[in-house]
């Protein structure tokens, strides 16, 4: 049986996919590749390695990098530490619920919060200095790599939480047990059952991180005000006209991205493919 | 024994020092009057501004209409989806992941190429819906992908059927009853990240709650971090929704 209302639904979900999602997608490939005077070029994408564009692009990447294996190492640590036999019971709902919240906590607001703690008139600034240790003087930077990788952790590490509670619950303690009664100690469990196993979904889950911060933008449109050029920040001042480029070099910019993306998802299906031989349903 | 021991600890009172500081950090920071002086001022300015209110009405008509478009957009379709056309699953699946490989500031830069009209759809702040619909869909397919199979769509469609039921009672009585808590889950869900949504509103220029944080910030810290302190307690009380809702009920018909 088919209802004409069924057709209409599926057909309307696709055509507002189509037009504002996949045609503006492609409007930035085409717009990428030809000049004002409707000439294809590759100038634009030749213009990317300028050094401009390629720190921007250096700086997200490392950035992405770095906040992605803080969230993934901290973030583990804290899901691992959660879900021990004796951690009181409470500690899990309070952890979740607060991760649900720090995770969602990002873009300005978040920003503005780590300048009022660590800027250069924070609070926690100033406090340290009243205490004699100035760490402006020291070399820190909260408009720095560095600092906005700290600021980045705030929502990377609940997300981290978030992603692995389900991960880690899949390590059944029928094979810890199996391994102790064979005479493993905790340093082979983990060495050669718990890690392997837990490996792809820790890769994917660094994976997905490193997606949430190569595409964060409010956070760093906050605080870098123009310090640091990340290819977000790039492509904003391209579109708000507050730099004298051609719209050509945002879609370029743009069009860099969404590769980045395309590849960090095709390695995140690899890895989960991967991750999913061990999920049996029990 | 797989025990919390003191290295469990200090990893857990590590991070709740991280994660508590900048929020006592900002609160205090907010009640800041300038030099040893404390008080309400900044919340006193914000209440009496107007732009405070119409910048957060306009969010949470936003994130209405953004809830409202993805559950009139998107449920349909997935039944309907599910029902008679599981060959296209592999396109939805395409288009849920979509605006995962494509960031935000990409899509507003390709729907500025792309739209230089009419008026009437680009000049108002509803515009914003278009690309926040995107937003909130990779999360609300997931949700509702996983509320549809847990219940089973075709025996339970075939059985009401066989009791002379209509699709529209078999939708509006089974199937929808069934699917409540994953579209309550993903309502609340883009409620919140459409309220505190910058990238879009804020490259369109449309005075939006994120966007009115941000100019505040540029002149007046303390107020700013008052706007902070207020966010995250509305982000607080979106997820406790989320979680309260979400979690707390099972499908009450079906299952295998």
């Amino acid at each position: 049986m088919r209802s004409p209302l069924a057709v209409f639904f599926i057909v309307l979900f696709l055509a507002v996919n189509v037009l504002f999602m996949l045609a503006p997608t492609a409007m930035l490939a085409i717009q990428a590749v030809f000049d004002d005077d409707g000439a294809f070029t590759l100038e634009y994408f030749q213009a990317l390695a300028q050094y401009q564009y390629a720190s921007s692009f250096e700086n997200s990447l490392i950035l992405s990098l770095l906040s992605a294996t803080v969230g993934v190492i901290a973030g583990g640590l804290i899901a691992f530490a959660v879900l021990k036999d004796d951690a009181p019971r409470w500690l899990r709902s309070v952890v979740t619920s607060f991760s649900a919240v720090a995770a969602n906590f990002a873009g300005v607001p978040l920003a503005f919060s780590f300048i009022a703690t660590l800027g250069t008139l924070g609070l926690l600034t100033k406090l340290l200095k009243t205490w004699g240790i100035d760490i402006y003087a020291a070399g820190f930077s909260l408009y720095s790599i560095g600092g906005l990788t700290l600021v980045y952790s705030y929502f990377q590490i609940p997300l981290m939480v978030i992603i692995f509670f389900p991960a880690l619950e899949a390590l059944r303690p029928s094979w810890r047990e199996a391994a102790e009664n064979l005479g493993a100690s905790t340093w082979q469990y983990w060495r050669l059952v718990g890690l392997p196993v837990l490996a792809p979904s820790l890769l994917a889950a660094w994976i997905l991180l490193f997606g949430s911060a190569f595409s964060a933008y409010g956070t760093a449109y906050a605080l870098t005000s123009g310090n640091i050029a990340l290819v977000t920040t790039e492509i904003s001042a391209v579109l708000s006209g507050n730099v004298v480029s051609e719209p050509q070099i945002g879609a370029a910019l743009s069009v860099g991205m969404i590769v980045v993306m395309v590849l960090v998802l095709l390695a995140s299906n690899l890895l989960s493919a991967r991750a999913a031989r061990w999920s049996v349903k029990s | 024994m797989n025990r919390l021991g003191l290295g469990g600890w200090a990893i857990l009172v590590l991070a709740a020092i991280f994660f508590i500081t900048p929020l006592v950090m900002t609160a205090t920071f907010s009640f800041w009057e300038g030099g040893d002086r404390y008080g309400f001022d900044s919340y006193r300015i914000l209440l009496h501004s107007p732009k405070l209110f119409e910048s957060a009405w306009l969010s949470i008509q936003l994130s209405l209409a953004s809830v409202l478009a993805l559950l009139v957009l998107l449920v349909p379709a997935m039944i309907f989806m599910n029902l008679y056309a599981p060959r296209l699953r592999p396109v939805f699946e395409f288009m849920a992941t979509l605006p995962f490989v494509v960031p935000a500031i990409a899509l507003v830069a390709g729907l500025s190429a792309l739209f230089t009209g009419p008026e009437w759809l680009i000049g108002t702040p509803f515009y914003l819906v278009v690309p926040y619909f995107f937003l909130g869909l990779p999360y609300a397919y997931r949700a509702i992908d996983v509320g549809l199979k847990s219940i089973d769509l075709d025996t339970l469609t075939e059985a009401g059927q066989s009791l002379g039921a209509s699709l529209g009672q078999i939708i509006r009585l089974v199937v929808l009853p069934s699917l409540r808590s994953a579209m309550l889950g993903s309502a609340l869900l883009t409620l919140a990240v459409v309220f505190g949504e910058f990238t879009f509103a804020n490259v369109l220029l449309f005075h939006t709650y994120a966007v009115y944080i941000n100019e505040i910030g540029q002149h007046d810290p303390t107020e700013a971090a008052a706007l902070s302190v207020a966010s995250f307690l509305l982000t607080w009380a979106a997820m406790l929704g989320v979680l309260v809702l979400g979690g707390g009920r099972r499908p009450a018909v079906g299952g295998r």
